[in-house]
This record gives C-alpha cells, sequence and structure tokens, in this order.
C-alpha cells in the first residue's frame, strides 16, 4: 500500500479525515505501525548479533559483580591474616578450602586477594577512565568548537602531554603523590589519559559542527552551549564510547605495571598488580598459584574489555547493517 | 508594491511605513586566503509584514549570504559585514547583543534550509527537536511543548502527528522532512520565514506540494516570507515581489509579473531566454555565454558586462546604479535604461523578444 499525502488548502482536515477514515475501517497503520528505534536500540541490535562482544560483557558483567559482591561473600577478609607471627617460607597449592592456594609469608588466601584486587583494579580501571573521558571530552568539545586560537593553544598542550615519556611520569608522580592510594593513582591515571579522547572529539566537532543540523540548530536561537551539549555531543558519542572501552583496558594493565614496581597502590589494599608484584620473590619456589590467579584476572578483563570495544565499534559504524 | 521596494528612511532610523525587514546597502565581504571576496555588495530591499519577495539569481550570486546575514548565522570572521542595516519590526538586528538575536531567531525569524535530509538532528526524534526550539522561546511547559509541535505537524498536513513526534530523521523521506522543517519553523508563529532554496533537493511532485503548503500556511499565518531560489518557475508561482541578483548586487527589482514578462536588465532577460519553452522547439536554445566572473577580479564597472550581448564602451568605464526604469516600477541596473542608452534600447528589446520567441538560432542572424 502506498500513502498520499495531499495538501490542499485546508490540509490538516484532509489529513483527519484520512486517519478517521482509517481508525473506522480497523486498518493499522502500515507505514508509522513500525517500531521506532533510537541510535541505541540499533546499536544494540547490532551488538547482540557479536558474539565475542556478547561474551566480553558477560565475563565483564561478571568480575563487576564479582568485584562488587565477592568481597561481602567471601569466608576470609584480606585484612585480616590469621598467623600474622608466622612467617612461612613456601605458600601452599589449590586446595578444597583455598581454591586458589595460599600464599607464602603471611598465608594469605589467593581467591580473597584476587577477589579484592578484583575491586581496586576495577576501580582503577573504570574511574580513571571517567576522569579521562570527561577532561577529553570537555578540551575536545572546546577546542573543536570554538577554533581559533583556543584551539590551537589546546592542542599545543595535548601534543607536549603526548610526547612526555608517559609511563616514568606516572611512576615520579605515584611516587610523589600517590602515597599508595588507589583515589590518588585514579586521579594521576586520568590525569594522563584524556589527550586521545580530546584529539577524537575536537576532530567530531569539527565536522559535525558543519553539519545543517547544526545551522538549524543556530537558526532557531538554541545557544552555544546547548548546541555543543545537546546536539553535537550526542552524534560525538558513539566514538567516545569505543575510545572508553579502550582506555579502560589500557588503565587497567597501566595499573598492573606501576603496581608491580611498587610505585602504584600499597600492599595493605590488594590490587591484581601489587599482587604480582608480592608474588614475584615466590615464583622461583614454583608457587605458581599465587601470581596465576591476578594476571589471569588482569588478562580476562582485559579481553573483555577489548571485546565489548569492538562490538560497540562495529554497532555505532553506520556501514555495517545487522 | 512601490511600498514594498525601496522604502526611503535615513539611515540609522527605523523604517518609515509597514516595512517589517528592511535591509539598506547590505554589504558582506568573506576574507579568505587569496584576498577579499564581495559576496554581498550593497544589498537593499524591504518586505512589509505578510508579504512574500523572491530572490533569485545563480550559485555564489549572494542570495543565500544575504539570508545568512540577516540571522546573524555567518561565522565572523571569514565573514565580515562591512556596511549595512536590517531593520526588523522596529530594531536593527545586525547591531544587537548575540542574545537578544537569539531570542529572535525561531521566534520571530525563522529559517527553512536547502537540505531537510541534514537539517535534522539524526539523533533526536523530531518532536524533541521541534519541542526544543518551542520550549526555548515560548517559556512552556514540557507537555505543552509537544502538543505544539503535534499541532504544527499536522498544520504541515503529516498524518498521524501523534505518533509521527516519536519518529526519527531517518525514518522519513525527503519531502517529509522538509514538512518537518516547516512546521518546526512554523511553531513558535514566526513574523518572518526565510526559505532558502527550500525545494532544491526534492523531486519536481514533492517540490510542488512543499510550495502550495508553504503558500497555504504563509496566507494563513499572515507571516512574511523571503523566498531564495534559482528556480524562475517557483518565483513566478509563489513570489508578490522579487529581486534578481548578480555578483552580489541587486541587479533587477520589481514586482514578479513585471520581472518575469517584461525584463529589464540584460541578465533576467538572458534568464527567461534560456527558459525551454515549446515555441522555441527546433530551435537552439539561448545561453548566458560565459561564467559568473571571479569574485577576486571582478569586471571594473558593470560587472554583467563581459557576458551582456549589448554591452557597449560605456558598460567598460562607468559602474551602472540601479535605478528606476522610466515607463515602469522596476528598478535595473544597466544603462540600456540610462539616456545614454536611448538608442541601444529598442534593438535590445527586439533581441530579446524574438530570442523568448524564437530561441537563439533565429535571433542571431
Amino acid at each position: 500500500m502506498s500513502q498520499e499525502i495531499k495538501s490542499g488548502p485546508v490540509p490538516d482536515v484532509a489529513v483527519a479525515d484520512i486517519e478517521r477514515r482509517k481508525q473506522e475501517a480497523g486498518d493499522p497503520d502500515y507505514e508509522v505501525g513500525l517500531e521506532s528505534l533510537s541510535q541505541w536500540q540499533l546499536a544494540w541490535r547490532k551488538f547482540r548479533k557479536h558474539n565475542l562482544a556478547l561474551i566480553g560483557l558477560g565475563l565483564l558483567g561478571a568480575l563487576l559483580l564479582i568485584a562488587i559482591l565477592g568481597p561481602i561473600l567471601l569466608p576470609f577478609s584480606f585484612s585480616n591474616v590469621t598467623r600474622p607471627d608466622v612467617i612461612v617460607s613456601q605458600g601452599r597449592g589449590p586446595s578444597l578450602a583455598h581454591p586458589f592456594g595460599e600464599t607464602g609469608g603471611l598465608q594469605r588466601d589467593v581467591l580473597t586477594l584476587v577477589v579484592n584486587g578484583a575491586r581496586t583494579s576495577l576501580f582503577i580501571g573504570f574511574s580513571s577512565m571517567a576522569i579521562g573521558v570527561i577532561i577529553g571530552t570537555v578540551v575536545g568539545a572546546i577546542a573543536g568548537f570554538i577554533g581559533g586560537f583556543l584551539d590551537n593553544f589546546l592542542m599545543r598542550i595535548v601534543d607536549v602531554m603526548l610526547s612526555l615519556p608517559i609511563l616514568f611520569v606516572i611512576l615520579v608522580f605515584s611516587k610523589f603523590f600517590g602515597q599508595g592510594s588507589a583515589l590518588i593513582i585514579v586521579i594521576i591515571f586520568g590525569l594522563f589519559s584524556w589527550m586521545g579522547v580530546s584529539r577524537l572529539v575536537r576532530s567530531l566537532f569539527l565536522s559535525i559542527r558543519e553539519r545543517e543540523f547544526v545551522e538549524a540548530a543556530r537558526a532557531v536561537g538554541v545557544t552555544d552551549r546547548r548546541i555543543i551539549f545537546r546536539h553535537i555531543l550526542p552524534n560525538a558519542l558513539s566514538p567516545i564510547i569505543v575510545a572508553a572501552s579502550l582506555i579502560i583496558a589500557g588503565n587497567i594493565i597501566s595499573e598492573a605495571f606501576v603496581s608491580f614496581l611498587g610505585f602504584g597502590v600499597g600492599p595493605e589494599t590488594p590490587t591484581w598488580g601489587n599482587i604480582l608484584s608480592q608474588a614475584r620473590t615466590f615464583i622461583p619456589q614454583g608457587n605458581w598459584w599465587w601470581p596465576f590467579f591476578s594476571g589471569s584476572a588482569i588478562i580476562i578483563t582485559v579481553l573483555a574489555v577489548n571485546f565489548v570495544g569492538d562490538g560497540l565499534r562495529d554497532a555505532f559504524d553506520p556501514r555495517s547493517r545487522a | 508594491m512601490t511600498e514594498t521596494v525601496n522604502v526611503p528612511a535615513p539611515l540609522g532610523a527605523p523604517p518609515v511605513g509597514d516595512a517589517l525587514l528592511d535591509v539598506r546597502n547590505l554589504k558582506t565581504h568573506f576574507h579568505v586566503l587569496d584576498g577579499i571576496v564581495p559576496a554581498v555588495d550593497g544589498v537593499s530591499f524591504s518586505l512589509g509584514a505578510g508579504q512574500t519577495l523572491g530572490i533569485v539569481g545563480e550559485s555564489g550570486s549572494g542570495k543565500s549570504v544575504t539570508a545568512l546575514t540577516i540571522m546573524r548565522l555567518l561565522d565572523i570572521p571569514p565573514a565580515e559585514i562591512v556596511e549595512g542595516e536590517v531593520w526588523f519590526d522596529g530594531r536593527e538586528i545586525l547591531s544587537m547583543p548575540i542574545d537578544k538575536m537569539r531570542r529572535i531567531r525561531g521566534n520571530d525569524i525563522a529559517m527553512i534550509f536547502q537540505e531537510p535530509l541534514t537539517s535534522l538532528n539524526p539523533v533526536f526524534t523530531i518532536g524533541d527537536q521541534i519541542a526544543e526550539q518551542v520550549e526555548l522561546h515560548k517559556k512552556v511547559k514540557r507537555r505543552e511543548a509537544w502538543d505544539r509541535a503535534i499541532e504544527s505537524l499536522r498544520l504541515v498536513g503529516i498524518p498521524l502527528p501523534e505518533r509521527r513526534v516519536k519518529q526519527y530523521p531517518h525514518e522519513m523521506s525527503g519531502g517529509m522532512r522538509q514538512r518537518v522543517m516547516i512546521a518546526m519553523a512554523l511553531s513558535c508563529e514566526p513574523k518572518l520565514l526565510i526559505a532558502d532554496e527550500p525545494t532544491t533537493a526534492l523531486d519536481v511532485t514533492i517540490q510542488a506540494q512543499i510550495l502550495e503548503l508553504l503558500k497555504t500556511i504563509q496566507d494563513r499565518t499572515d507571516s512574511a516570507l523571503l523566498l531564495i531560489t534559482h528556480d524562475l518557475g517557483v518565483v513566478a508561482e509563489m513570489v508578490d515581489n522579487v529581486i534578481v541578483m548578480y555578483a552580489g548586487q541587486i541587479v533587477e527589482q520589481g514586482t514578479a509579473n513585471e520581472v518575469l514578462l517584461n525584463p529589464k536588465a540584460p541578465y533576467t532577460m538572458g534568464l527567461l531566454e534560456s527558459i525551454p519553452t515549446v515555441e522555441k522547439r527546433g530551435g537552439r536554445l539561448s545561453v548566458i555565454t560565459g561564467t559568473v566572473p571571479n569574485p577576486f577580479n571582478l569586471p571594473p564597472a558593470c560587472r554583467f558586462e563581459p557576458r551582456c550581448p549589448y554591452a557597449w564602451d560605456l558598460c567598460r568605464q562607468v559602474a551602472p546604479e540601479l535605478a528606476p526604469v522610466r515607463g515602469s516600477d522596476q528598478l535595473a541596473r544597466c544603462h540600456l535604461h540610462t539616456p545614454a542608452g536611448d538608442s541601444r534600447l529598442p534593438a535590445a528589446l527586439e533581441r530579446h523578444t524574438s530570442a523568448m520567441r524564437l530561441g537563439q538560432g533565429h535571433s542571431d542572424q
């Protein structure tokens, strides 16, 4: 069936008439009867077809759940050392009571450490991503939208930040300001992970700014701030989300790295990185379970995040049709 | 007609008479790498409440820039409004603070763009976009703004507006989206509607519908319409008065009937001659030879002179003024209509009449 649009001197009456007749005939509207899907719904439809991404999302969900609920459900507390006076030179392998084994030294339960580590590591990964993405988006949006001198200035700052040997700087910052606190690590990582996002957002703004709907919005009297946040940003969101997922993975690895070198979160708060760091001296003695489980957790998390990122990229790509 | 074209008022004072929009000696230049482009160079016109004015001209003649200057939508720099005033509803809007101008945009002056396919934000429903504008200007609650969005969609003939408001732009065809743009423009009941080539991107049948819709609505809401187009057919159908622009200047101005039936400027004559008609079948269609002049290197005097079949020495030495044509209400920028051109005028008109009737093959013999 095709629909005829009548434009006569009194279109509204004609349309009302068509509508009434259609309702009387019990004819469900064929054209507008289709469900309207927002870009998120469309993206989700495509995302669902991406198996690896779904697995990644499931893993990530499980890890988050473990990080949130795990420490509450486990019988041991990571700070409660059962025999503080006994320091052993050998850990104990996985057993029924301790499925991930026990550490050497203070004989802590590795499962408890890894689960508590998940909490800190994921917290660091996600929060530092949030900080980085917010800073990057604001800087990129200002640079791309306003342009001119400000654009130049901000992008030169980005260039400078990108030319720093970033890991070294993070190590130095962690050493001097970190004091082993996870929150400070989050802030430091956040402050050093926005540059890529800001470049991305700037380029997106530069192109979206010239689109006609932005001019149309301006023509109806929308303020600049509203244009930036209500009209341009939602159109730039999908690449930002993809970039954000990759930052999470990067920052979890960096955290492990920094903590492994002893510059990260202090030993009193377990993270996957400092578990590895403490296990280091016990590896030659064959205590494989100590580093193995936290190392695996890092690998699984990063893989899951990357799969999700991959799925998101495909889902948001307008050229791929599901 | 006389009260709509060229209302004389001193610069700096509000317009006399009932002019809703009064543009005076507007000059908009663009600063680009190679120099300065005088995109709009001394354009003046006025438009009364409820009236219609068409601006025609080929690409690059300054039509759109004129509209964008009035809306103050140009990026400054590279654009620069060198000179001129735009009076709207008793206020000069070029010197107005931008936040005041923002309250006029969309509320008192609405604009319909050329590309309906890209003028709607793809991530929001059309209801969101219309309601945003209503909320912005009318200070009403969200619910009320939505109702108003539905009403304006109904007004432009979109069936089942209650359901259409919840749809996204990509779910609609080009014609539908242009209707949405018009609904959006109308949602705040503007006093002036600027339509910048509203039908260029649409096919001919939809074009007719949209034009008819614009006309109906303009009649009913009594808003003034400034229609920018390069289509003389659209002009004939839609507007009372017409301005013909060439290389940033007005070359002819008058009522649509007069300009289309008795063009005075050679450029307008050329445009009309190049329209294919049944009578011209078999002959060669006239063309305006040459191309639009390079904006960095405009002809020294008359800007149309290199392409004008009637040009003579004077046209290369003295720039013609836009002046009333004797025995007519039209204004034209051409030496043919000054005393100096008296001897050449009859031959020129003769040639034009013949080209209109028979096409170029015959007129050249």
